[in-house]
């Protein structure tokens, strides 16, 4: 049996799911927890299509984009960090200094 | 030995550079010696030019370089050395070095005593650019060179904004007459391809006439006349001009650098004699002028005023002669101007020196026996400007009259009758002044009165000198020697024969001006004290000058300042230029206002923004792809 429009499937429907968790949950480590779906759903994609079109670009990206998942993440918790002990909340209503 | 003219031009300029770049640092002597010692060589020079000239009997040529070439036109910076060159080089160089040694006393105690020398070498420089240029060009160069120099000597104590104000006034209304000048220098390189005013003489005298109108181009020309001449209606300067030094309103504002019109005319004399109508012009702007100006003389009451009116009226005088073809009478009558003027104006200065700074003729008086040589010298030279014989004056304006009224060109008797009132009112204003200022009762303060003192050998010894020539100038037969280059004109039919007569009359009307203001002023102008309400309309008519500069103020600075301010400025400058600017960059705020709402800074928003635009793009390339 082929598993390939499953795969694909899942992989469009963590990425989704992802966006609609930025879009819709308010706290910050959701929103961030909520990326990284994203990314696993687009991580899911590259693999299922690097096999199906016999290429290692696909897989090569994969890697690539856990390091760069990985660094972002790795400033992303301290910047939440510093503002939930700025004003002891992770509301992200409560952070719109940058209005114009 | 041609390139000596062009040393004559530089020696001024190297006074300046000397005196204006080191002058303070090296001290008033280096000063002195310097700014006196260049022009005294350059007048040797000119004799030495003057005696080749006589020696070869042919103009000198001395080609500087060539200054542009325009297409088959060149224009060369180039010096000619002929007769009315000579006769106006030796005046320029030889009553400027005069004038530049009594400087030496006058300007002692100034603190920019070095400076002024600068100026005053910088003038020569421009004056001899002007006089020895071969070519208009070079002559316009000198022509506003001296109207620089001018501007900076009139306004030299410039602190004070009333003298400052004055060199401005001076600078534009020059700029006025420059613009016709130059008009008719546009109208004759168009026509004849040449600028050297040899060639334009000669193209206008032989040959077929060439296709412009000598009248149009004479009057164009005689517009920059009346600007640097002070003739009506340009003349409201040259009063005012008087905020210099004295010295600089002997040297240029008398001697030197208003004859400049009349010189260009004598100059261009082969335009003038073959344009009737513009000579015409020059003459009857010429008796207007002297006559008007001499009723204001009579009544002014500030030294240098009487002077400066005075010198308008003569400038007219000699006017008259250019425009009844007598140029080489004009010419002769500058001359001697030059000499009773500078004189005049010196001993004024000398007056103004030993009353500390009073210019105004009525704290004068009984100074006669106080500064005798300042007397003396001053009797002589207000003898010449009237006319008394014989005198340097007598000569040459006898002979105005009298070509002003036998002339075939132009003379008149109206012409004549004009010219020897203004003669009979010049004998009178002049010896008005010598007796408020030197006769009668004192009326200084008492504190001016003790320090009255003659002034230092270098002043005194250059209004002898000057007083001499004044006596002696007429006997010079200056026409005679410029008839070869300038011929006189022929006399009218029938009128020859009153040329002795008229000689009398010219004599006559001299002493009565004396006879008349002795009469006037003696015994302490009693007199003239009692007459005055009797005249009272008239004498505030002509103390105000016949209002020439309040009427040039209401009739065009005054609508001028209106239009510069209420539409070049309001409408022009404010509302369309800063308007549109301003406008614009309202526009660029607004619009940035009305975007920086979008930035809330709710990362929720931007992150359904960020959405929109991906599902959009998406939605757009789909069918695209």
């Amino acid at each position: 049996m082929d598993s390939g429009p499953a795969l694909v499937a899942l992989g469009g429907g963590l990425f989704v799911l992802g966006l609609l968790g930025v879009i819709v949950r308010r706290n910050v480590l959701v929103m961030l927890m909520c990326m990284e779906l994203m990314l696993n759903g687009v991580n899911l994609l590259l693999v299922v299509f690097a096999q199906r079109g016999d290429s290692i670009a696909g897989g090569a990206l994969v890697l690539l984009v856990f390091v760069v998942a990985a660094a972002e993440i790795g400033i992303a918790i301290p910047i939440v960090l510093l503002l939930a002990r700025r004003r002891h909340t992770m509301e992200l209503d409560a952070y719109t200094e940058l209005q114009g | 030995m041609t390139s000596l003219l062009t040393l004559i031009v530089l020696l001024p300029l190297a006074g300046f550079l000397a005196n204006g770049l080191f002058g303070n640092r090296l001290g008033n002597r280096f000063v002195s010696v310097v700014g006196c010692g260049l022009p005294l060589v350059a007048f040797a020079v000119t004799i030495q030019c003057f005696l080749d000239l006589q020696a070869g009997g042919t103009p000198l040529l001395d080609t500087v370089y060539r200054w542009a070439t325009i297409g088959e036109h060149t224009f060369d910076v180039a010096f000619r050395f002929d007769r009315l060159t000579a006769v106006m080089t030796l005046i320029v160089t030889g009553v400027g070095s005069l004038i530049h040694i009594y400087s030496t006393g006058y300007m002692k105690e100034d603190a920019s005593y070095a400076r002024y020398f600068s100026y005053l070498n910088l003038f020569l420089f421009f004056m001899l650019m002007l006089v020895l240029g071969r070519s208009l060009l070079v002559l316009f160069v000198g022509w506003e060179g001296v109207g620089l120099a001018s501007y900076l000597l009139i306004g030299f104590w410039f602190e004070d904004p009333d003298k400052a104000r004055a060199g401005k006034k001076a600078f534009i209304t020059n700029r006025i007459g420059d613009a016709g000048f130059l008009l008719g220098m546009f109208l004759l390189y168009q026509v004849l391809g040449t600028l050297d005013m040899d060639r334009i003489n000669a193209a206008f005298i032989d040959g077929p006439q060439p296709a412009v109108s000598a009248s149009l181009v004479g009057i164009l020309l005689f517009i920059g006349a009346c600007g640097k001449s002070a003739q009506i209606p340009l003349h409201v300067w040259l009063p005012d001009a008087m905020a210099g030094p004295t010295p600089v309103s002997a040297l240029i504002h008398a001697a030197t650098m208003v004859t400049a019109g009349v010189y260009m005319v004598a100059r261009l004399s082969g335009i003038f004699m073959h344009a009737p109508e513009a000579s015409a012009l020059v003459a009857a702007i010429g008796v207007f002028t002297a006559f008007f100006a001499a009723t204001v003389a009579i009544v002014q009451t500030d030294i240098k005023k009487v002077l400066a009116y005075s010198t308008i009226s003569q400038l007219g005088f000699m006017f008259v002669a250019m425009g009844v073809g007598a140029y080489a009478v004009g010419i002769f009558h500058l001359y001697t101007h030059a000499f009773f003027k500078a004189c005049l104006f010196l001993a004024a200065g000398s007056v103004i020196h030993a009353m500390g700074g009073e210019q105004d003729i009525r704290k004068m008086g009984g100074l006669a026996r106080r500064i005798p040589v300042t007397f003396g010298t001053f009797a002589v030279a207000t003898a010449a400007i009237a006319g008394l014989p014989p005198l340097a004056g007598f000569f040459s304006k006898d002979e105005i009259l009298w070509y002003a009224f036998a002339s075939d060109r132009g003379g008149a008797t109206l012409l004549f009758v004009v010219a020897a009132g203004t003669a009979l009112l010049t004998s009178f204003y002049m010896f008005r002044l010598l007796w408020l200022t030197f006769f009668g009762r004192s009326r200084m303060p008492a504190e001016t009165e003790r320090h009255v003192h003659e002034s230092p050998p270098s002043m005194t010894g250059v209004l002898v000198v000057l007083a001499v020539l004044s006596a002696v100038g007429g006997f010079v037969p200056v026409p005679h020697y410029l008839e070869a280059m300038l011929p006189l004109p022929e006399v009218v039919e029938g009128r020859a024969a009153l040329q002795t007569p008229l000689m009398f009359l010219s004599v006559a009307l001299g002493i009565a001006g004396l006879l008349g203001a002795a009469w006037m002023y003696g015994g302490n102008a009693e007199r003239a004290k009692r007459l005055a309400p009797t005249f009272a309309t008239l004498h505030r008519l002509l103390s105000g000058k016949y209002f020439v500069d309040e009427a040039y103020d209401r009739l065009i600075t005054r609508p001028l300042f209106w239009i510069s301010d209420r539409v070049f400025l309001r409408v022009g400058d404010r509302a369309l230029l800063d308007g549109s600017l301003h406008g614009l960059a309202g526009l660029g705020r607004r619009t940035a206002g009305t975007l920086a709402r979008i930035q809330t800074g709710n990362l929720h928003l931007y992150a359904w923004l960020a959405l929109i635009g991906i599902v959009a793009a998406l939605a757009w390339s789909w069918p695209h792809g």
